[in-house]
């Protein structure tokens, strides 16, 4: 992995850096590259409450921004910022605000990485608005500025449209990390933790590749 | 939140009969439904802070339950109720959670707009 000058994440939900990434996010803190991670919204919507339900749809914005914290300080991240917006309601929101909102934190920043969802191939409708609005903020940009723009793409057809995965990252050194990372996102995670603890005992090749190995495709513009 | 007791909500949703009331009402079965199973039809409808005044208000079944809101031209409803819980600010929270405890249903009542 190469060392950063700073790295810029973008996600709408609090769990989205856990998944996936925070094996990537984790090894860049350990090289002392500053991590600044944009958080739309707090995940209000989510279906998860606990089981039994320790959550309502009333509390769970204040659970899961705790958990959120919690999540971001095991990661390392030094930099959180929540963007004040609702869960399910990013494609709605004027699409040049939030542009607006990634010029000006790149101006401030100037990262020369930033990770983000792949529009087109993230399922989750805030996912690709997400994506959308980073494509647009970076694409601004003349080319020879631009930042590295390292995208998580998981829907269905991702491999056959986009192809196999350009930067592939091993990251079994920060694993116990991640596995806390996810862990802290306890209302959405909780079930799903203990079948995976099983499944990691038992030595699961799935499982394990799952954790271990974390996938992005650079975006083309 | 605890599973429906039917008199212990009845009461509350007679509380607020022919009051100013806020509804959230929310039915999902989640943005994901479709990319595990692409046989399946992904749907979902949310309302937040409709103000209504309702007439009569019921919770009936055997559980899960159905919700009814008479309100002056229509009606407000939900089925699949399985949870509820009074919070600290005197709202009526109704939840119906699936089989995995994941939330599949809402609805509920408050004196005050929601957050
Ligand atoms: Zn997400």
């Amino acid at each position: 992995m190469e060392k950063e000058r700073h790295v810029l994440v973008v996600f709408p939900h609090p769990d989205d850096e856990s998944f996936g990434v925070s094996g990537t996010i984790a090894s860049h803190v350990n090289m002392g590259t500053p991590v600044t991670y944009a958080c739309l919204t707090l995940g209000e919507m989510g279906r998860n409450m606990g089981n039994p339900p320790f959550a309502t749809r009333e509390t769970l914005p204040a659970i899961r921004t705790h958990e959120l914290k919690e999540a971001v300080r095991v990661i390392g991240i030094s930099d959180l910022r929540m963007l004040g917006y609702r869960d399910k309601t990013v494609e709605f929101e004027d699409p040049d605000k939030l542009t607006k909102q990634i010029s000006e934190m790149i101006d401030e920043l100037n990262p020369s990485l930033i990770i983000s969802f792949y529009p087109g191939y993230s399922v989750h409708p805030d996912h690709e608005a997400t994506g959308e609005a980073v494509v647009r903020a970076v694409g601004m940009l003349p080319e020879a500025k631009r930042p590295k723009l390292e995208c998580i793409a998981f829907s269905n057809n991702t491999i056959e449209e986009l192809g196999q995965p350009d930067i592939v990252h091993d990251i079994s050194a920060v694993a116990d990390t991640k596995l806390d990372a996810i862990r802290a996102h306890r209302s959405q995670t909780e079930l799903m933790v203990a079948e995976m603890a099983v499944k990691l005992k038992e030595k699961d090749p799935q499982t394990l590749a799952w954790l271990n190995i974390e996938r992005f495709w650079t975006y083309k513009f | 939140m605890d599973p429906v007791i039917v008199e212990t909500v009845q009461e509350a949703l007679d509380r607020f009969q022919n009051k100013e009331v806020y509804i959230h009402l929310e039915t999902t079965n989640g943005a994901y439904a479709s990319h595990k199973d692409e046989a399946f039809f992904s749907s979902g409808a949310y309302i937040r802070n409709a103000k209504v005044v309702y007439e009569r208000a019921k919770i009936t079944g055997n559980g899960p339950f159905r919700t009814g809101l008479k309100i002056p031209f229509g009606w407000v409803y939900a089925e699949g109720i399985t949870h509820f819980e009074i919070d600290s600010k005197e709202r009526l929270l109704l939840a119906g959670h699936d089989f995995q405890g994941k939330l599949a249903v809402a609805l509920e009542i408050s004196e005050t707009p929601f957050e």
